[in-house]
């Protein structure tokens, strides 16, 4: 694309944000800040995302992009196409094919491999903030690794609950030291964090901080004994593939009150389709 | 005055710094492992061509740069291509070019709420894949792997392992030999074998 650099950013951006990456791996689930860029696109589209993608992208990537687990819905599409604009480089919607996918809360179903890196839209890097508002002491917090507040408000929810009353952005602790949000993945997809084979880095371009998760790092969910983590998902099977240890939407069909509930993951629920798999309204591939 | 240098610096400024970074991501993100770099970079003597290319990629007028006396005919290329504030004293520096490890105690290490402030140093080794060998184990890595390198010094386990008691302050290390690079970050441990 002419009067622009390959991949949109110019080389001392790259090289910034590059520095943040690595030392961000260095320190496993800890908020490296980074001087984040306005971009073609408005906060709260994935800019902390595009930057990180723009950073690391060469000609040779192949990318995907998806949000919610959909490679046709109009974020995933703009970011592809913008990258496929600036970059120049392959695009596909199949999880085997990428090296880079960048994602926008979802992990996707097929496991990741150590060839293939995966980069989060991040809204709200801090999982702390609706415990503690101030910046300042929530840094200390993570300095001090006192994460006692958040351990008070999963028992609260116990309590109240009889259950920890999150379904998204559950926090994890990465490799035993940082109390770190996943971006706003249902907890369902919690347990892919754990020792994923494939580099996981975090942009946040709001609130301007970069975090990473290296390949094959200890990542838990907090919990307690008698209270172990669950990963929830809708008692269902997907109505077009028939899939059912996968992440799955509710879709209201009607206005009679009519749902029917699909694989979250389009690339998946394509794949099983092409391989045959039917559910009960779904047709033959 | 400083007068340009004789020698160019990448070919292709955005694809080589590019490849370069992402064998550097890799080896950082999978400590131990080497991967090579900057196939026919002309490198200033008495510089690698794998440590001048982790230069081009990593350095610029953001990052205060100190570079070890025995390594100062490199800088004027230094200075001309990566624009580096080049600094006295090890202390001052985010990014440290060196053959002899400095003691890690004294540089840069951030703070407990700013641990990305530590340093980086990159290091020159006589051998990369030889020499030494070393047990690695920590995120990265899927199981303990076996490390070998020459010229890291005689007290490096004793001064690594200081330098990841402070976790998560700390100083990471860019490792590179002829054209082959790779890297320890602050979080990995090592033990000698």
């Amino acid at each position: 694309m002419n009067g622009y650099n390959f991949a949109y950013l110019d080389e001392q951006t790259k090289r910034m944000i590059r520095r943040a990456i690595l030392k961000a791996i260095a320190i496993p689930g800890h908020q490296v800040p980074f001087a984040s860029r306005e971009m073609p696109l408005p906060y709260g589209w994935g800019t902390g995302g595009i930057q990180v993608t723009a950073s690391i992208l060469g000609s040779h990537d192949v990318l995907k992009v998806i949000d919610q687990g959909a490679d046709d819905t109009t974020n995933a599409v703009s970011i592809r196409r913008f990258f496929a604009r600036t970059a120049g480089v392959r695009t596909t919607t199949r999880t085997e094919d990428a090296t880079v996918i960048q994602t926008r809360h979802r992990i996707p179903e097929t496991t990741l491999t150590a060839r293939q890196i995966l980069v989060y839209q991040v809204p709200q890097p801090e999982p702390l903030y609706r415990l503690e508002p101030s910046r300042a002491e929530g840094r200390r917090m993570h300095g001090l690794a006192e994460y006692g507040a958040m351990h008070v408000k999963l028992y609260e929810d116990i309590a109240r609950y009889g259950q920890v009353a999150i379904s998204y952005d559950y926090p994890v602790m990465v490799n035993h030291r940082y109390l770190t949000s996943p971006s706003p993945i249902p907890a369902f997809d919690n347990p892919k964090l754990h020792r994923m084979p494939a580099l996981q880095l975090f942009g946040a371009g709001r609130e301007k901080r970069i975090y990473a998760i290296p390949p094959y790092t200890d990542v838990r969910s907090l919990d307690f004994e008698d209270h172990p983590f669950r990963p929830h998902r809708a008692q269902a099977a997907c109505a077009l593939c028939g899939a059912r240890g996968s992440y799955l939407d509710e879709v209201i069909i009607d206005d009679r009150g009519g749902r029917m509930f699909v694989c979250s993951d389009t690339d998946y629920c394509a794949g099983r389709r092409a391989a045959g798999h039917v559910g009960t309204e779904g047709a033959a591939a | 005055m400083m007068l340009a240098p004789d020698l160019p610096g990448f070919a292709d400024p955005v694809a080589d710094a590019q490849a370069t970074f992402r064998a550097v991501l890799d080896a950082m993100a999978r400590p131990g492992t080497i991967h090579a770099v900057a196939p026919g970079l002309d490198a200033p003597a008495p510089l690698d061509p794998a440590t001048a290319a982790l230069l081009l990629t990593l350095v610029d007028p953001d990052t205060p740069l100190w570079v070890e006396p025995a390594l100062a005919p490199a800088r004027d290329w230094i200075a001309f291509h990566c624009g580096a504030l080049l600094v006295a004293v090890p202390e001052a520096a985010s990014f440290l070019l060196a053959t002899v490890l400095p003691p890690l105690d004294t540089l840069r290490r951030g703070s407990d709420e700013a641990p990305e402030e530590g340093a980086s140093v990159i290091l020159q080794l006589s051998a990369l894949g030889e020499g030494t060998r070393f047990r690695l184990d920590g995120p990265g890595l899927a199981a303990p792997a076996s490390f070998a390198a020459a010229g890291l010094g005689a007290g490096f386990v004793a001064a690594w392992h200081a330098n990841r008691a402070g976790f998560p302050r700390g100083v990471d290390l860019l490792l590179g030999c002829d054209t082959r690079i790779a890297a320890l970050p602050r979080s990995v441990a090592v033990d000698q074998i």
